[in-house]
């Protein structure tokens, strides 16, 4: 691997980003042309039925692709980065009870009646945020035994994360029951204002490349990684915080989507390899796009009816990550 | 090649240097001076603090008490990247959590040598594989590292750190996994390498006799804080190994060499 192909690879994946947002674009209700699609975003008003593309692509397609892109990307980068902490190539926030801490903030918030999306994100964040305190301050180390230890200690936060989210739901007011359930199944159908995700995500994927060549160390040993001169306990202590941040926010903007994090990181890995300067920002690119496309999906498949785009991404995750564990099963027992 | 140092500058210094670990004494007031071209063997029984005090020499944990210098400068002063210039450790092996080919993994050691948004260099890719070849391993450069054997991975781990080419070099049971032919054909090679380089060697082993062949010094760590250190051909001798491992062992002459043997119960 070079910087060379490692700059075409990415290059292709900006193109096929921006296609899967065109394509988002153009599906739908009303259907429009590429040339539609690409008038209404930059042309200047003309008639009639270009308003009314302009009207469906700008106010209503845009955010809400812009917003599961993003937080396709927040949830990819988020799993990349926990792999690397963990060196466990099956972690992900999700196994590890992160944004079930950020579903209990924020559907406690909803439950207490906080209206306002800054609210509900700080609470969202400050779930993450214990979650992730509860599961790595229970399960310190590196060695084989403590990382079993932090996968059971996350199994047992998120199942008890899920307990407290069916306490709340069966105490919920019927009209905000429906809300409720579809922001933990994931809706980007709500997400209004997708740029704080996108500049979060920009932050992030920047941080995350500062770090990049420690992160490749990190993952062949803590031992060594500091022997060449990472600073590994500051390092770890970055990584919790930046994925923490990245999943409360992913989970804040569309609702928490499972398998992304753990997928999608880990087809990048078998297609291109673990060098993180490469790896992280291709699997937030592909993240992206596969969340954008997924919920393209949910909102046309069936339409007008809509799916959850979480249930969405957990059929195609489900088997990939079965299939994966089948085939690969060095890459957890070396 | 990084820089030399002063030559008044020995490459690494221990001070009244004591080291325990969870309440339990390693060794206390160690004072070393390990200069360039020697070899020091850390011999001891299994437990007794031989991967803790290397650690602690390459700076990866807190002394108790004392001071631990590198061509004159402490670790707090130097920071961890220019100690990883001067000072290189092969750790014994913790697994692969995810896949790589070997090449890459080499390549890992040039870290220190590369500033922050560098990519390895043509160059960093010939040291690689030079190093490689020196550790006999340059046809499986594009091979996984999980489809190696122990003792080629072990080979694998130490080409990397000749990649990292550090003046200090610190090895924690370099001989594991290596069948005899690799065995010496490793010690061979870092006695060379030293020895072009000027560097130092310390090493955790296991063997006494290729102990006492590949190494100028010694220091047995007898466990509960109790060392002693000094040439290997005077310190080494069947009353102080058979202590030092619990177990009676013999010296047979032959040929002008001595070989420590284990008593063994017919």
């Amino acid at each position: 691997m070079n910087r060379r192909r490692a700059r075409l690879i990415l290059i292709l994946l900006v193109i096929a980003s921006t296609c899967s947002v065109l394509f988002s674009l153009a599906v739908g209700s009303v259907a429009l042309t590429p040339v539609e699609v690409w008038a209404a975003l930059f042309g200047q008003a003309e008639n009639e039925g270009h308003n009314l593309a302009r009207e469906v692509v700008c106010n209503l397609r845009l955010p809400r692709a812009l917003s599961a892109f993003a937080c396709g990307g927040l949830l990819a980068l988020a799993g990349a980065l926990m792999q690397v902490l963990l060196r466990n190539p099956l972690a992900d926030p999700y196994v590890l009870g992160i944004s079930g801490g950020a579903a209990v903030g924020a559907l406690a918030a909803m439950l207490l009646g906080v209206g306002a999306s800054f609210g509900l994100g700080a609470a969202a964040f400050a779930g993450a945020l214990i979650a992730m305190g509860l599961v790595f301050g229970l399960a310190r180390g590196d060695g084989s035994w403590t990382q079993t230890r932090l996968l059971l200690t996350g199994v047992i936060v998120a199942s008890g994360c899920g307990a407290a989210v069916a306490l709340m739901l069966s105490l919920a007011p019927e009209q905000q029951l429906r809300g409720m359930l579809f922001w933990l199944m994931g809706d980007a159908g709500e997400a209004t204002a997708p740029m704080p995700a996108m500049l979060i995500l920009a932050a992030g994927l920047a941080i995350a490349l500062f770090f990049s060549r420690e992160l490749n160390l990190l993952t062949r040993g803590p031992v060594l990684a500091a022997t060449l001169g990472a600073n590994v306990s500051r390092l770890r202590l970055m990584l919790y915080f930046l994925a923490s941040l990245l999943t409360a926010t992913a989970v804040t903007s569309v609702g928490s989507i499972g398998f992304v994090g753990l997928v999608v990181p880990h087809l990048a890995r078998l297609a291109l390899g673990n060098d993180q300067r490469l790896l992280l920002p291709a699997a937030t690119l592909a993240g992206g796009a596969l969340l954008t496309l997924a919920d393209t999906l949910a909102r046309s498949v069936v339409a007008p009816q809509q799916l959850p785009v979480g249930v969405l991404t957990a059929l195609i995750g489900v088997p990939v990550f079965l299939f994966l564990l089948v085939r690969a099963p060095r890459l957890e027992h070396p | 090649m990084s820089a030399a140092p002063p030559p008044s500058a020995p490459l690494l210094t221990c001070r009244d240097l004591a080291v325990s670990i969870a309440g339990r004494p390693i060794l206390h007031n160690l004072n070393l001076v390990l200069h360039p071209a020697e070899r020091l063997a850390i011999l001891g029984r299994n437990g007794v603090g031989k991967t803790t005090l290397l650690h602690t020499l390459s700076g990866l944990r807190a002394a108790d008490r004392g001071e631990i210098e590198l061509s004159g400068d402490s670790y707090a002063r130097l920071g961890p990247r220019c100690a990883a210039r001067l000072r290189g450790l092969l750790p014994q092996h913790q697994g692969d959590a995810f896949t790589a080919n070997v090449l890459e993994t080499v390549l890992i050691g040039r870290h220190p040598h590369l500033s922050r948004w560098d990519w390895e260099s043509e160059a960093d890719e010939r040291i690689a594989r030079e190093a490689l070849a020196a550790v006999g391993l340059a046809e499986l450069a594009t091979r996984s590292i999980h489809t190696l054997s122990g003792g080629e991975r072990q080979r694998v781990a130490l080409a990397t750190l000749l990649v990292q080419q550090p003046r200090v070099y610190l090895l924690d049971e370099p001989l594991a996994h290596l069948d005899l032919n690799h065995q010496v054909a490793m010690l061979e090679l870092m006695t060379r390498r030293i020895r072009a380089d000027d560097a130092g060697l310390v090493m955790v082993l296991h063997d006494v006799n290729l102990a006492a062949r590949y190494s100028d010094r010694v220091l047995l760590l007898y466990g509960d804080g109790e060392f002693e250190m000094g040439d290997s051909d005077k310190v080494l001798d069947a009353k102080r190994l058979s202590r030092l491992y619990g177990h009676p062992l013999r010296v047979i002459e032959e040929g002008g060499r001595r070989w420590f043997v284990p008593e063994i119960a017919a």
